[in-house]
């Protein structure tokens, strides 16, 4: 496979994306005696803890100390290991920004940050565990990698993938109780590419994260109502694919970005820079969290309360679709 | 129970020893002064106040190459109070890590130094610090990869007082003794100063020796200025096997300059001619 993966998932539909993660990287960490686990009280929760039954003495856990174990991670890169770190993300991200950035990028330290419980995946444990705004966050930070996985197959993915990228990455993963996207591994997955799941010229929706599998499901529903509509999987934010989103704005010209986070700063944010930097027209869309935080609830109650599921998907394309563009043979020439 | 001054103190240098390196402390400071001139200001309190620890550890203890910054075997060193960078910068040139010429560019966009330092640009920098407990965890985490890949580095770490208000130092006090950190040795630059005033009078810290000594740690308390009490610790810290060292310096902000002693304001400072010579009278008159 393109990125060097050497195994198979048993029982993989059984098993949770974060039980996947905890999985993959003790499985990596058989290959490689570089890499090192820390976590801050939450071996069992962000599932990293499978490490540890494997590889004890690479496994350090710190207590509830989280801005001290980033600092540290900066400090264990020095003599060529890998650390791999797992909390919440709003603790990886937000309590530890300042860390993250000065400690291990500007620093420039080979370090894997693996964030769970994201966006609102941790719904009912309410605002403070909800992370909305990692994204932005993370995006801003030179030399910082930003990926999110779709599902645990894609986590599987990045998980090797961090690994063998030198620098420092930013992997945001959910509580783990997301469905499938994939039904297995064979499939294409590399940094900074984005996949398309469904082909369509009325109009895309680029997604990440579990809005990845919603916006598949919108797209199959307009079809029936004879709209075809692009999916794209932006799995990695940062770097972000540029060429893929041109692309979707040329052939498209409506496009529609759906995440769980703020719509400030995140994917839509990203894809509304190469968009506007692009010199075309274009009708876009943001859908996530309208600047504000989330109250709590299920998941699945909030993402349709953030019309990030694929009703409230399937609504916005519907809308959207209301535009006509007029036959422009100028097109390529706009900028 | 933390060694006392007394007790730190019966060793003793040979005489030539103690010669030798408080010749090079006072080199030092000159030469601060001087990068200080050029660059326009400098962190003058606290670059004084931590002069003598690193004369000591990089004149007589640190395994270290100038001709080789990037030397694999090293002994690591942290400045976690990045502001004293200027004095580090100035150290490191006076021992020949980079042409020291170019300290005189200190603090100039052109320049590799900013009052910060940059450990991708300056030569025998081994950590970027300067946001205040930041560094004490990398260092800490320099010392314990050591042990995972069996090098046989230590690392050296030096903090201040004023990073004792912020929580992460203590998480990191707390993480070194659960990991037995013990191949690291922290100074504390105790200099009583922060920017706005006097430590005890806006966030006392004290008992320090007895706070930190809770927190599982062998803790001396010295004269951080006294060559004979600094070497004597830094032989008991290595020595000791199963707790991570802690070496409490007292010193003084400013050290060496009569007005710029305990005077907050010399924080950060620039020198014109006029200053300039009258700190360096007062550096030489000692």
């Amino acid at each position: 496979m393109a990125i060097g993966l050497t195994w198979n998932i048993d029982d993989a539909d059984h098993m949770t994306q974060g039980e996947i993660y905890g999985e993959v990287l003790t499985r990596l960490g058989s290959e490689n005696p570089k890499i090192v686990a820390l976590t801050a009280d939450l071996a069992g929760s962000t599932k990293i803890g499978a490490f540890q039954k494997k590889h004890a003495d690479r496994f350090f856990n710190f207590g509830i100390m989280e801005t001290n174990m980033m600092g540290w991670a900066s400090g264990l890169a020095e003599s060529g290991l890998i650390p791999v770190v797992s909390t919440f993300a709003a603790f990886a991200a937000l309590r530890c920004a300042e860390h993250v950035r000065t400690d291990i990028c500007y620093n420039k330290r080979n370090v894997k940050i693996i964030a769970t419980h994201s966006g609102t995946s941790f719904g009912p444990a309410g605002t403070t565990h909800h992370c909305t705004e990692d994204l932005a966050v993370m995006r801003a930070i030179a030399g910082m990698t930003v990926i999110v996985p779709a599902d645990a197959f894609e986590t599987a993915k990045a998980t090797a993938a961090v690994i063998a990228h030198d620098g420092p990455c930013y992997v945001r993963i959910g509580r783990s109780f997301e469905p499938p996207l994939w039904k297995n591994l064979d499939f294409d997955w590399e940094i900074g590419k984005a996949i398309q799941l469904r082909e369509g010229t009325d109009c895309t929706v680029i997604a990440c994260g579990p809005s990845v599998l919603e916006a598949c499901d919108a797209s199959d529903r307009a079809k029936a109502r004879g709209l075809a509509v692009r999916v794209l999987d932006m799995h990695t934010i940062k770097p972000l694919d540029k060429d893929a989103v041109v692309r979707a704005l040329m052939d498209t010209r409506r496009i529609i970005t759906a995440e769980d986070h703020n719509v400030l700063g995140g994917l839509g944010s990203a894809v509304a820079e190469v968009i506007a930097e692009s010199g075309k027209g274009c009708v876009l869309r943001r859908l996530g969290m309208q600047d504000r935080f989330s109250p709590h609830g299920s998941p699945e109650d909030l993402q349709h309360m953030h019309k990030i599921d694929a009703d409230g998907i399937e609504e916005t394309i519907a809308e959207v679709m209301k535009t006509d563009f007029e036959a422009d043979e100028d097109w390529e020439d706009e900028v | 129970m933390a060694a006392t001054q007394a007790e730190a103190k019966s060793g003793g240098l040979p005489a030539a020893e103690l010669q030798r390196l408080t010749g090079i402390a006072k080199r030092v400071r000159e030469k601060i002064l001087h990068v200080t001139e050029k660059s326009g200001g400098g962190h003058l309190g606290g670059s004084f106040s931590q002069t003598d620890i690193l004369v000591a550890l990089y004149h007589k203890y640190m395994r270290v190459d100038p001709k080789n910054p990037k030397w694999e075997e090293r002994d690591r060193f942290v400045l976690s109070k990045g502001h004293g960078g200027i004095g580090h910068a100035t150290l490191l040139g006076d021992m020949g890590f980079f042409e020291e010429v170019k300290l005189e560019k200190f603090n100039k966009t052109e320049s590799i130094f900013g009052m910060h330092l940059d450990r991708h640009k300056v030569p025998g920098v081994d950590a970027s610090t300067g946001s205040l407990a930041h560094g004490f965890a990398i260092g800490l985490g320099f010392a314990h990869g050591a042990r995972l890949t069996d090098r046989k580095w230590h690392t050296y770490i030096v903090i201040s007082d004023g990073e004792l208000h912020e929580g992460t130092t203590w998480e990191a006090f707390l993480s070194g003794a659960q990991f037995k950190i013990t191949n690291a040795t922290v100074f504390v630059d105790f200099n009583k100063l922060t920017i706005d005033g006097f430590t005890a009078q806006i966030m006392n810290v004290e008992p320090i020796d007895k706070k930190i000594e809770a927190f599982g740690w062998y803790v001396q308390r010295i004269d951080g200025h006294d060559f004979n009490q600094i070497c004597e610790a830094i032989e008991n810290a290595a020595a000791e096997t199963e707790r991570p060292s802690c070496i409490i310096c007292d010193t003084v902000k400013g050290k060496g300059v009569d007005f710029m002693e305990n005077q907050p304001k010399w924080h950060y400072g620039g020198l014109d001619n006029e200053l300039a010579a009258k700190a360096l009278a007062a550096l030489r008159k000692g």
